[in-house]
């Protein structure tokens, strides 16, 4: 579903990512996990071509991502995501925000896009507040609307960019759970996050990123098991300590 | 110091004087509008990634911005009317001192809003784009549906202060002869030989026209700030 394959992207003399390579597979939910810093976050945002690349190549349901003749558009609107901050649209209703994309970029109805819209609030457990403003809702109900927003697309993968790590404690599990069931159900999936217990749970495979490289790319109970690199066993020491 | 104060060429110069306010309106609402959207367009220019369209309108907006109004609306009157009557072959008896005032503000004010745009548009978070660009929106969608509304949201108190200084700034044209509010208002104290009391209305109506806008633009700052 998604391959990236040798990516490398720097800002001016400042590598960001260095010679990265994964796949991940219709069906798998991979967790991408390290140290802040480590471009985790830019890489998942290559893979929609939020941010662009110098080298090497991402492919997305085998269309090219850096290829200029690719309809980037087109092709972000087939591939959820979910951000850090939630970015829902401030000045619409929780309803206009899950439509609106529906109706602008993939043409449906009205109707059809309310209804659609209203469906996937229901499913995060929304329902009660498709009428009410981002800004009356927790940080947590946001985040369920802003995966809500993205299911809305019918996306054919998730990525999800640290979805937990502005949230309060008390509103982790809520959004979590939304993806456990996500990827229970066989969404592909790419999660950068620092959620452990969510990995354990779900993934498939683990990458561990430090410095720009890609240094652990491993089925789930290898990495927790047994990590080859020094560097994810000193990490998963100093999360997993408490 | 004896001056006797006489008021009297005032009541009956108020439909002049009402003809001259309704002037200094069209001019402050066509600059307003123009210069919103002529703005907008700058400040789109301005923050785009293609750097000749970028530095055309930071020329623009420097330029405006580095000359005296008065300069450019003179500037106007000596030449655009030429421009207009060759062009449209319009007799050369046709006054057109109000369209080049309208003109001259609008080209003036654009450069001003397309400041307060520009910052409007900065105002609003780079994740917003972000996600707007996620869900598949093109950029000017992302630009029209999702920054745009929430930047004139931030930026309407900003624009309302900047439209009462135009009103105020409109009172230059009396320069070309042009009887807007303050025009008509010189003019009568001209005639009655009144200039002093037609002056000190002139002002005093300015000064309750925008002091009572102000009031109103700061109450809706606060509203707006607490929602």
């Amino acid at each position: 579903m998604i391959t990236i394959d040798k990516v490398s992207k720097h800002y001016g003399s400042f590598q960001v990512l260095t010679d990265c390579s994964t796949k991940v597979a219709k069906g798998e939910v991979v967790v991408v996990c390290g140290p802040s810093g480590s471009g985790k976050s830019t890489l998942i945002k290559c893979v929609n071509g939020l941010e662009p690349f110098q080298a090497g190549a991402i492919t997305v349901d085998g269309i090219s991502v850096g290829d200029p003749k690719t309809n980037l558009s087109k092709l972000r609107s087939r591939v959820g995501m979910v951000f850090q901050h939630f970015e829902l649209f401030p000045h619409m209703s929780i309803t206009d925000n899950l439509s609106i994309a529906q109706e602008k970029v993939l043409g449906r109805s009205k109707d059809e896009a309310r209804a659609k819209g209203l469906k996937l609030l229901e499913r995060v457990g929304l329902k009660a507040h498709a009428e009410k403003f981002p800004g009356q809702l927790s940080g947590g109900q946001q985040q369920r609307v802003a995966i809500a927003r993205a299911l809305c697309m019918d996306p054919i993968c998730m990525l999800f960019d640290e979805p937990t790590s502005a949230l309060d404690p008390e509103m982790i599990n809520e959004v979590l759970d939304v993806m456990v069931e996500l990827a229970q159900e066989g969404m592909t999936m790419m999660c950068v996050t620092h959620e452990m217990g969510f990995a354990r749970k779900v993934a498939n495979r683990v990458i561990f990123m430090d410095k720009g490289l890609i240094v652990e790319d491993d089925s789930k109970d290898a990495f927790f098991g047994a990590p080859h690199s020094e560097r994810a066993r000193q990490f998963l020491a100093k999360i997993l300590q408490h | 110091m004896n001056y006797d104060f006489d008021w009297s060429s005032i009541p009956g110069a108020l439909p002049f004087l009402w003809d001259g306010m309704k002037i200094s309106l069209e001019i402050t609402v066509t600059a307003v509008i123009f210069g919103i959207v002529w703005g907008t367009l700058l400040a789109m220019l301005r923050l785009s990634p293609v750097k000749p369209l970028a530095w055309f309108a930071a020329g623009y907006v420097n330029l405006f911005r580095s000359i005296p109004l008065v300069m450019v609306l003179l500037w106007f009157f000596l030449i655009v009317p030429q421009l207009l009557r060759s062009f449209f072959n319009l007799d050369p008896n046709t006054d057109v001192r109000l369209t080049s005032a309208m003109i001259g503000f609008a080209l003036f004010e654009s450069a001003y809003y397309s400041e307060i745009i520009r910052a409007g548009i900065q105002s609003v978070p780079k994740g917003q784009v972000a996600a707007a660009s996620a869900l598949g929106m093109s950029y000017s969608q992302a630009m029209r549906l999702v920054v745009l509304p929430q930047a004139f949201r931030n930026m309407v108190p900003l624009l309302l202060t900047q439209a009462i200084v135009l009103f105020q700034d409109t009172s230059l044209v009396y320069m070309s002869a042009l009887a807007d509010f303050f025009g008509a208002a010189y003019k009568v104290g001209d005639r009655d030989g009144r200039l002093v009391e037609l002056l000190l209305f002139a002002g005093a109506v300015y000064f309750v026209l925008c002091f009572t806008l102000s009031q109103v633009v700061r109450r809706l700052q606060k509203r707006m700030a607490t929602v």
